[in-house]
């Protein structure tokens, strides 16, 4: 038995159904800004209350980790694997946090209504400010970079304890453990 | 048991091959989000690339919008007559006034360009319902859409591009672009057909594209609208603009100095199986409803006017209009994003808009 400790289910349902919705918008975003066709109208409106969702349940989500602690990682993990796994972490949860903030956030500079659903939109949260929506429009792209290379590096790092190191780390998480 | 178990070492192929399947799953990753963004596809129109063709035709101008550079703010209400709300739920078509927010212009990307009547002039109206959903709306006063395609609006852009060697543009570009797009001569004509009046304020403004409007009960009906003016329309003097730079718009400042400039707002409701196509007009039997009354009483200078800092995006639109899927509106509100991005990030660099505050305060008079 290897993979004694693993997280929660209710923490795996989180963690799967976020990742699911997060590399959709990463996709989504990175299409409709560089494709004005027929889809964009469409895309753009998936865009705004997916990023809202994102935003509500990364709230749950940490309440939940505070509530059902992760499992530790192996102590075999060397020291510098263990801080980077940290970091990244942390820069995954920063940005869960920071980019659906920064586009309501820019949407709000820049005067644009933020609908979500048919008659539903919600209050701007800045005042209107040009230099403001510039500035955080720019953010908003660089910080969907890095969420995206953060995103691949923890994948990458997901299958290195998965198929390299077979040290039950990735098993935690997984549902279905992968076939040796 | 979870620390101490780690199974025996890899042989060093099945290292590899691990190492390889974990290199190929990132590359595979890595290639989708750059195929996706178009990194791979340098010959897609990215609303980046199409800005960056208005700039070519009209020299770079910062601060100023990409398109419609030179314009106008000016304030005032719409007063809704109840008639569309039968086809649309929108808030705004409820019997009732609604604050205006507006900017009229000229088509293309020339802030200091000189007024005459030949060009193409734009009304665009954002209606603020309090406490409900906004909507955007950009006319203009040509009949239809030249092209159907984003590809055809920029290709025709670019085949009018002065040649660098002659300074002027190739007329052979043109004749190839017209020879292979049959559907352009057709809105040529009736483009060069319209009635060309004398000012802003006697002028028919049309939305061209399509939209879908929802009632309460779900149905849908497509529509086309335009803002037809209240003032009797005079011919434009052929003659020309005489000395004055902005004639047109000292005129339309002179103009709303004595009473509001008024127009009806016309919807034109169209059958299921009507073009979306905006270079291609509907039958002309189509019913018209008007929705109400556009008056315009106060002009403002686009320097820290209230038109200013936003765009006439029009894919901003209130629950009960909805996007036909034209792609030249998706396009539209893709590039005015653009170009707002690159306008506001401009702000310290921009020069003051032709059409000075001093200009209005003195009824058009510089």
């Amino acid at each position: 038995m290897r993979s004694a400790q693993q997280f929660s289910a209710f923490s795996r349902l989180i963690h799967w159904a976020m990742a699911a919705m997060i590399i959709a918008m990463l996709f989504i975003g990175v299409g409709m800004v560089t494709s004005p066709t027929g889809r964009y109208a469409e895309l753009v409106s998936i865009h705004k209350p997916l990023g809202i969702a994102i935003l509500a349940l990364v709230v749950v989500r940490i309440v939940n980790r505070w509530a059902n602690r992760p499992p530790p990682l192996p102590r075999s993990v060397p020291q510098l694997q263990r801080a980077a796994a940290h970091t990244s972490h942390l820069i995954l949860y920063g940005l869960m946090i920071a980019m659906p903030l920064v586009g309501w956030g820019m949407l709000s500079a820049a005067g644009y209504p933020i609908v979500l659903y048919g008659p539903l939109s919600l209050p701007a949260i800045l005042p209107q400010n040009p230099g403001l929506y510039a500035g955080l429009r720019t953010a908003h792209s660089a910080l969907a970079y890095l969420l995206f290379a953060t995103v691949v590096v923890h994948l990458g790092a997901a299958l290195f304890h998965g198929l390299i190191r077979r040290d039950g780390v990735l098993e935690s998480m997984a549902s279905v453990a992968p076939r040796r | 048991m979870f620390d101490d178990d780690r199974l025996p070492p890899l042989n060093a192929s099945a290292m590899v091959l691990r190492f390889g399947i974990i290199g190929a799953v990132l590359a595979c990753s890595v290639g989708a989000f750059a195929y996706t963004g178009g990194w791979l596809s340098p010959d897609r129109l990215t609303p980046a690339r199409i800005v960056a063709g208005f700039e070519q035709a009209s020299g770079s101008h910062p601060g100023f919008r990409r398109n419609h550079a030179k314009g106008l703010c000016a304030t005032g209400t719409f007063e809704s007559r109840g008639a569309a709300a039968q086809i649309s739920k929108a808030a705004l078509f409820a019997p009732g006034r609604v604050p205006l927010v507006a900017r009229v212009a000229f088509a293309g990307g020339m802030p200091f360009v000189q007024d005459t009547p030949a060009q193409v002039r734009s009304l665009a109206l954002r209606f603020l319902p309090e406490g409900r959903q906004e909507w955007r709306t950009g006319m203009i006063n040509i009949p239809v859409f030249p092209v159907t395609t984003v590809r055809d609006f920029y290709d025709q852009a670019q085949a009018m591009l002065p040649d660098p060697a002659t300074g002027k543009p190739d007329p052979a570009k043109m004749q190839a672009f017209v020879a292979s797009h049959p559907g352009f001569a057709a809105a040529g004509a009736l483009i060069g057909r319209r009635q060309i009046t004398s000012g802003f304020a006697d002028t028919t403004y049309n939305a061209i594209h399509t939209f879908r409007f929802v009632a309460a009960d779900g149905a849908v009906t497509p529509v086309r609208w335009s803002a037809v003016p209240l003032d009797p329309v005079v011919p434009a003097d052929a003659t020309g603009s005489g000395a004055d730079p902005n004639a047109l718009f000292d005129a339309l400042i002179a103009r709303a100095a004595s009473r509001p400039v008024q127009w009806r707002l016309m919807l034109t409701l169209g059958q299921p199986d009507d073009t979306i196509d905006p270079s291609k007009p509907w039958a002309p039997d189509r019913r018209q409803v008007e929705a109400g009354l556009v008056t315009l009483d106060r002009v403002v200078a686009e320097d820290g006017g209230p038109c200013t800092d936003v765009t006439y995006d029009p894919l901003v639109l209130p629950d009960g209009i909805e996007s036909s899927g034209d792609e030249i509106l998706a396009a539209r509100s893709s590039t005015y994003a653009r170009s707002l991005r690159l306008r506001d990030g401009e702000q310290g660099q921009k020069a003051r808009s032709a059409v000075t505050p001093r200009e209005v305060v003195g009824r058009g008079r510089q």
